[in-house]
């Protein structure tokens, strides 16, 4: 075990180092969730005049929830670019020959991505409560919130992994980031999911992300719902995912990196 | 060689490149339309505004494809060309008789032709889809003969950025700032209807607002001259800057004597 | 002077600044006469594509004059163009193109007569023998395959001047042999002039009639290569000893023979003075001093020699520092 955290530490580093001084890397992941809520907040906010919407904390908060889940989500994916790029470059090889035990390299990513989103929601919240940002829930609620985020985050990353490691290459990225993308959006994003109709809200019904962003959105409005279906969801797509990672890094080794 | 002739080569060459490379075909025929799907349907609620122009949200949202192809459009022809200066083709080129406007007129000649068959694509969906053009089949024409208006202005401006940086990654920085201005505009909310004061000023500065209003006032109003002749005259505008800029650079970078 | 005419290049006084007051051509004159294949030699970074590239247009002159097939470059560009082709470093291929559609593309924007493309397009597939790739997308093709569609693009409107800018960099022995076939074929059999640039001595000492050689964007010796030899002339003997402190004690002996010439520095190399039958007498003279030594080489001049001589710099390890300093990680 000790083996893997060693491992895992080293490139948990080195994707952190390379992000964190680099511009072109870390600028985007910051301001694209920021650009979001500023748009769908702020364009959209007489949505909340809906007959119907009746969420407390406004459409701010509404729209804030969503965004944090959609940072987290594409923070792992650019985690994920960043694998592409390693196998690409060669690099993967590298730790592929390095590591003594290669559990480490995938775990080391989703650190990585952890440590990166965090810095992202931090600025993301700073950002949403000077935008004024209504939070009913308490400290538990918002623990809860943030765990949820963070488990999108960690199962995004072992998505975007198991396809980079498939691929071994950055033209991958579509791949990658399409799913994410149109689960996210086939999700209710710009109205609670009773307003849906039709066959948008057919496909939210049974969308997993649904269950996380309405479990949210409950919490940041202090009146939990459905939160333990929420983190089991959470955890069931860690879980599955994490196979996919694993089965993609035994196929990276089998092509040789 | 007729300056025609030579512009028509050239330009074939452009559509038959693009044809080639599938990224380049689906990104501008799906991604719209995809998200089209996601924001009608999850913005439906939004047509029982009071003061919503129409009733169908998918009528309203129907003209923000046509302006999100003319992007894709940008950023396949400015990366197409600076694809031609990093690899040295545009000396091979040079090296001939052709004149330098026939490069430019048979990048853009390209991307307007994938322009007018993204537009047909758009618009066969939302008539496929029970959307109703108000103004009928002469306002059809003139939104396709719009959008290939708005293409050709906003690839002179992807052109400009490839002949300026002879960089691809240059161009595809410009990516993002398209995205942004297209978000921050009249895109999902008539610009009435926009809460948030700051968001409705930037709207209405916004030139890609006017783009979308005039296409959408085709669809959904019937024939409305002051947004038509707003929309025609921000395109033309942007078209002269964009080809006025790209003409310079063509002159700085092909320094043939 | 020659008399360039039609198909020569003339060149005088030639200078090519870039921003940061970089002299990448400074100051050269050369003539090419019709018909020749002329070879211009010189390291990575000697000046020798920024020529090419004044030469054939695409970047003008800081000063001085050149004209091409009897016009010059500057005034009248276009006529220069009319009556090139080139072929330049990068094998400037669109990879979503095929051969075919190239050489088609290439047809028309020299305006060739409609009638005349499919067959121009079909005779120089075959010419270059890609005519069974000639449906193939170029990303799909091989080095070698690049380069021979490269030159028959740059024959399509038969021109009567061709520039080469290392054209066999990167291919495999045979495409070379190949490609330096056509090369020579072209001049010999179809009159064209032929500029050649390469790095390659090889290259230049088969090919060429005349070499330049350029360094530091001036040209520091010009000839055939067996005249060139010939300056440089004598052989030169290079000896290792057996014990490295034997050094000083062979190059003792050697030097009866000869001057002392640049060279390895485990090793003692001179110029002799008669040639290689004096080898003989410098075996005989180290093994009367008892000097045992663990290679002894003779070599015949080659145009490395000539470079070296001329700019105290060997041609092959200029190119090899310019590969160490290329791979030298950049300080952050």
């Amino acid at each position: 075990m000790r083996g893997v955290f060693t491992v895992a530490l080293a490139v948990a580093w080195r994707v952190l180092h390379n992000v964190f001084t680099t511009p072109t890397l870390l600028i985007p992941s910051l301001l694209f969730p920021l650009f979001f809520f500023t748009a769908f907040a702020g364009g959209l906010s007489r949505v909340s005049e809906v007959p119907g919407f009746d969420y407390e904390p406004g459409y701010t908060a509404f729209q804030f929830v969503f965004v944090l889940l959609q940072s987290a989500a594409f923070g792992g994916v650019f985690t994920g670019f960043g694998i592409a790029r390693d196998f690409e470059s060669g690099f993967a090889r590298r730790l592929l020959l390095a590591a003594p035990r290669r559990g480490g390299i995938v775990l080391g990513y989703a650190m990585a991505a952890v440590v990166r989103w965090l810095v992202t929601a931090s600025v993301l919240t700073v950002v949403a409560l000077f935008a004024g940002v209504k939070v009913h829930g308490g400290a538990v609620d918002l623990f809860g919130l943030y765990g949820l985020a963070l488990l999108v985050n960690v199962a995004a990353l072992l998505w975007s992994a198991g396809v980079a490691m498939r691929f071994r290459t950055m033209q991958a990225g579509p791949v990658m980031q399409m799913p994410v993308f149109l689960v996210l959006f086939f999700a209710p994003v710009y109205v609670p999911l009773a307003l849906l109709q039709g066959w948008i809200e057919a496909v939210a019904s049974v969308n997993p992300a649904t269950a996380l962003l309405e479990s949210g959105r409950s919490l940041l409005a202090g009146q939990p719902e459905h939160v333990p279906l929420a983190f089991a969801l959470g955890g069931a797509l860690i879980l599955a995912f994490s196979a996919w990672a694993f089965r993609g890094l035994r196929r990276a080794e089998a092509a040789g990196g | 060689m007729a300056l025609a002739e030579q512009t028509a080569q050239l330009a074939r060459r452009s559509v038959i490149r693009t044809a080639r490379q599938p990224a380049n075909v689906i990104g501008p025929f799906v991604f719209p339309l995809m998200l089209l799907a996601v924001n009608a349907g999850g913005l439906n609620p939004a047509a029982q505004l009071p003061g919503f122009p129409t009733d169908s949200f998918l009528a309203f949202a129907l003209a923000v494809p046509f302006i999100q192809g003319a992007l894709f459009a940008t950023m396949n022809a400015g990366t197409d060309l600076a694809r031609d200066i990093q690899t040295g083709f545009l000396n091979r080129l040079s090296l001939t008789p052709m004149r330098s406007i026939a490069l430019l007129g048979g990048q853009l000649g390209g991307a307007v032709v994938m322009g007018l068959t993204q537009a047909l694509v758009y618009l066969a969906v939302g008539l496929a889809v029970g959307v109703r053009i108000e103004s009928g089949v002469l306002g059809a024409v003139v939104l396709i003969l719009l959008s290939a208006l708005i293409v050709l202005a906003f690839g002179a401006l992807g052109a400009f950025a490839a002949l300026r940086t002879g960089s691809g990654e240059a161009v595809q920085g410009l990516f993002p700032v398209l995205f942004v201005g297209l978000f921050l505009s009249s895109m999902n909310m008539p610009r009435n209807l926009i809460e948030i004061g700051w968001f409705q000023t930037v709207a209405t500065l916004n030139p890609v607002s006017y783009l979308i209003e005039g296409v959408r006032s085709l669809i959904i109003e019937g024939w409305n001259p002051e947004a038509l002749a707003l929309a025609f005259g921000v395109a033309v505008a942007i078209g002269v800057v964009g080809l006025t800029a790209s003409s310079w650079a063509l002159r700085e970078r092909l320094t043939r004597t | 002077m020659v008399e360039a005419g039609r198909n020569g290049i003339e060149v005088e006084r030639l200078v090519r600044v870039f921003k940061g007051d970089i002299r990448a051509v400074d100051g050269i004159d050369l003539e090419v006469a019709p018909g020749e294949i002329y070879g211009f030699l010189g390291p990575n970074g000697a000046g020798k594509s920024t020529t090419v590239h004044v030469l054939t247009t695409l970047l003008p002159p800081t000063s001085g004059r050149a004209t091409v097939a009897g016009f010059d470059v500057v005034r009248e560009g276009p006529k220069v163009r009319e009556a090139i082709g080139a072929a330049l470093q990068e094998a400037a291929l669109d990879p979503l193109l095929t051969g075919r559609e190239h050489l088609r593309l290439q047809t028309s924007l020299h305006g060739l007569p409609r009638a005349e493309r499919g067959a121009r397009t079909d005779e120089l597939l075959e010419r270059v023998g890609l005519t069974l790739a000639a449906d193939r997308k170029v990303k799909g093709y091989s080095g070698g395959m690049k380069r021979r569609l490269d030159l028959a693009l740059a024959l399509v409107h038969r021109p009567r001047i061709l520039f080469l800018d290392e054209p066999t960099t990167g291919l495999d022995p045979q495409s070379r042999t190949a490609l330096w076939q056509e090369v020579g074929r072209l001049s010999h059999e179809d009159g064209v002039t032929v500029f050649l640039t390469t790095q390659y001595l090889e290259e230049a000492d088969v090919l060429a009639d005349r070499v330049g050689i350029i360094d530091h964007g001036r040209i520091v010796a010009e000839g055939t290569p067996a005249r060139l030899k010939a300056e440089i002339g004598r052989p030169t003997v290079e000896a290792v000893p057996h014990e490295a402190g034997d050094l000083a004690a062979v190059a003792g002996v050697l030097e009866h023979f000869g001057e002392r010439a640049p060279g390895p520095p485990e090793a003692v190399s001179v110029r002799l003075e008669q040639g290689e039958e004096e080898l003989a007498d410098i075996v005989r003279a180290l093994d009367a001093e008892g000097l045992r030594v663990a290679r002894l080489a003779i070599h015949a001049p080659t145009l490395d020699d000539v470079f070296l001589a001329k700019t105290g710099r060997s041609l092959e390890g200029a190119a090899a520092e310019d590969e160490q300093q290329a791979a030298e990680p950049v300080s952050a």
